[in-house]
């Protein structure tokens, strides 16, 4: 077997805190040095050697990682936010080089992340079709060729000349993704595509990588849905801050990461290192969704009660602190945001909070939701003051909707809530 | 892929490996997108469409001649006013969309830049080349304009006005690669753009005639090359001028100077884009 990808001890370093150097002024005297200095700096800069190199603080977004991967193979790489998942995906289709190592890749590099890339709205569908296609790496006969297949694909044919601005979200992400789809890259790079669109759209997802990875193509595939991984590839490897801690046999893997403590399988927990010195003094200790059991769980049934927890830290007391939760769909629509202290009796109770740990539980009722993936994001400020913390994508889980109204039809229902609606029906004549 | 997949070796770059020529050749059907795509949207629910590439320098030359000509009176060596200008702001008007849209070309791109692998280089390349666009459709009225005026060009205008017109390009890739490269880091460049299209307007000869420069100063006047392309497509079209001489051979110089640093100070900062975008 011939290797499609090799990366040899490959690093990437990342600067942090400079921004942090840059704003902070104390004094008028320093902000006049700064300013008169700052056209010397800009050229200190633009010459290579910055001013503030000292100051600035670099941190490991991947380290040291090798591996070889064989042609015709689909790895799974598995990890929470910010183990580096998304550094190594990106240096392999060399959006960014890394700072040290070396990656030999046999073959042009796709990736379904880049669903719609350079799409322009004013565009009509046929042109973005060509324009997208050419920013992907295509030739313009090879989108000649695969054009009828990719209109087909995106169920779009009757609009396809009209301009993208014109077409529904669903219809722009089918047109961004058939065409991603179609690219016929030797190597598929897929990062949370299944994040992306509703159930169905994602089933097609799916699919399609499915049939990738049996035309022989190399797959590396990039999820935080653990089924999805188990299903869909072999072996895994395991990145846990910025370092490749394992490689296994998919279970194998999966099973360590789960039982690791790493998982985001319906638990978000934050550690010391994970929260922004700026969110002081709020810390966020855990966030769950559970159940009305009470078990922590990752898909929840729509039609029973869900309950959302979040655990957080107060290190000193705070006025008007209302925390919250905002729901969004993986495509970033918001379905609500709701507070803590939303109720006028909470609101009163609780304006100010003494220093101390706390949970915020809520309880979503039954029907709320409509099939799919759907993220938690949280949010803690006082308004009008100040937002100590936010994190819009804490958190995410699935929903099943077994039993939930108008699943006799068997078809998907738009929209991202299904609701338990009183119908009466009378007859008038 | 009935084709042998090529090997992608990605580690980290130093020095003329960065250049990378092979790359541009294989990307190079996406400059011609680019270009295709940017005058696409130009005049996109635009009620006057490709009348604009006209109206603006247009508008420009009557402004021009009333201000310089009317009123300030300054010498144009015996051609009409109107023809005078308008000759410069053929080159001047490709000049300056090539320097606000190719600085902001990158910055413009950020979702391209921060997700997918394509040599950058082309994103200033298609702003400047689609700029030509608007140039061609302002050298028809300019015949025009010769036409009406019964200006005769010279018998060397035909092949020294495709020089001069690269040189006039060459000043504006290397311009917008410099620019755009820094406002990747520092957005000042944004803020400093307007500004510096109105200042370089004015070190320009555009709305007067490079000859009221005295003559020790036109070295230095001339290191401006710009200025150089405007004495050129007015020898070139109206005959006026010396001609190529040392100032000329400055401006070339300096251009070529800007275009090759700009090309290694973009190709050396480009690995850094997506990070710091």
């Amino acid at each position: 077997m011939t290797t499609a990808i090799s990366v040899k001890n490959i690093g990437k370093q990342y600067k942090i805190g400079a921004a942090e150097t840059k704003f902070r002024y104390n004094m008028l005297r320093d902000v006049i040095v700064d300013t008169m200095s700052a056209p010397v700096r800009l050229a200190k800069a633009a010459l290579g050697k910055s001013a503030h190199r000292q100051n600035q603080n670099y941190v490991w977004a991947l380290k040291d990682v090798s591996f070889d991967l064989e042609e015709g193979k689909v790895l799974g790489v598995i990890g929470k936010n910010g183990a580096g998942k998304s550094t190594l995906l990106k240096i392999l289709s060399r959006v960014t080089e890394p700072t040290v190592g070396e990656v030999t890749v046999r073959g042009r590099v796709g990736s379904l992340l880049e669903v719609g890339t350079g799409f322009h709205p004013e565009l009509s569908g046929r042109e973005n079709i060509y324009m997208n296609g050419a920013i992907l790496g295509m030739k313009r006969s090879e989108i000649d060729a695969k054009f009828d297949e990719i209109v087909a694909f995106s169920e779009v044919e009757q609009f396809i000349d009209t301009p993208v601005k014109r077409y529904s979200s669903g219809m722009y992400l089918r047109l961004a993704f058939a065409v991603a789809a179609h690219l016929e890259p030797e190597i598929l790079v897929v990062d949370e595509v299944l994040a992306v669109g509703d159930a169905e759209f994602q089933k097609k997802c799916l699919g399609k990588m499915g049939d990738v990875a049996q035309q022989g193509r190399t797959v590396l595939f990039v999820s935080h849905n653990m089924s999805a991984i188990l299903r869909l590839t072999q072996e895994s490897i395991v990145l846990q801050k910025g370092q490749m801690i394992m490689r296994a046999p998919s279970q194998e893997a999966v099973d360590y990461y789960l039982s690791s403590g790493q998982s985001q399988a319906g638990e978000r927990v934050w550690e010391a290192d994970d929260v922004p010195a700026a969110s002081q003094p709020f810390t966020p200790i855990s966030l769950k969704v559970k159940e009305s059991g009470g078990k922590i769980v990752d898909t929840i049934r729509s039609t029973e009660s869900t309950v959302i927890e979040f655990e957080y830290q107060l290190s000193a007391p705070l006025t008007g602190l209302r925390v919250g939760l905002y729901l969004s769909t993986m495509r970033g629509e918001y379905v609500f945001a709701s507070f803590d202290t939303d109720a006028p009796a909470l609101y009163e109770k609780f304006d100010s909070r003494a220093a101390g740990r706390y949970v915020s539980r809520v309880e979503i009722p039954p029907d709320t939701f409509n099939e799919g993936r759907f993220a938690v994001g949280v949010n803690a400020s006082s308004f009008g003051v100040r937002r100590y913390f936010m994190d819009e994508n804490a958190l995410a889980f699935n929903v099943d909707i077994s039993g939930a109204p108008g699943t006799q039809w068997g078809e998907p229902r738009v929209g991202p809530a299904r609701p338990r609606l009183n119908w009466k029906i009378e007859k008038v004549d | 892929m009935t084709h042998e997949p090529h090997t992608v070796y990605i580690k980290p770059t130093k020095g003329l490996a960065a250049l990378n020529l092979r790359d541009l050749w294989i990307y190079r059907e996406l400059i011609f997108f680019m270009v295709w795509r940017d005058i696409k949207i130009k005049y996109k629910q635009t009620m006057l469409g490709m009348a604009w590439a006209v109206i603006q320098p247009v508008m420009t030359m009557l402004v021009f001649t009333f201000l310089f000509d009317k009123v300030a009176q300054l010498p144009t060596e015996g051609v009409p006013y109107p023809i005078f200008s308008f000759t410069a702001l053929l080159p001047w008007g490709l000049f300056a969309t090539a320097l606000n849209q190719g600085s902001r070309a990158l910055v413009a791109h950020q979702n391209m830049v921060t997700k997918i692998y394509f040599p950058r280089l082309i994103l200033p390349a298609a702003s400047v080349f689609a700029g030509l666009v608007d140039f061609f459709i302002a050298f028809v009225l300019l015949v025009g304009l010769m036409l009406y005026y019964r200006v005769a060009p010279a018998w060397h205008l035909l092949w020294t006005l495709p020089l001069f017109l690269l040189l006039a390009i060459v000043t504006a890739l290397g311009v917008a690669l410099w620019l755009s490269a820094i406002n990747v880091q520092y957005r000042d460049v944004n803020q400093a753009l307007p500004f510096l299209s109105q200042f370089w307007l004015f070190a320009t000869p555009v709305a007067y005639s490079a000859s009221v420069i005295s003559p020790k100063w036109q070295i230095v006047y001339s290191l401006n090359p710009m200025a150089g392309v405007v004495n050129g497509f007015r020898w070139a079209l109206l005959g006026v001028g010396n001609g190529p001489d040392i100032t000329l051979w400055v401006s070339a110089g300096i251009a070529a100077l800007i275009f090759v640093s700009g090309l290694f100070y973009f190709k050396s900062m480009e690995k850094t884009f997506a990070d710091t975008i």
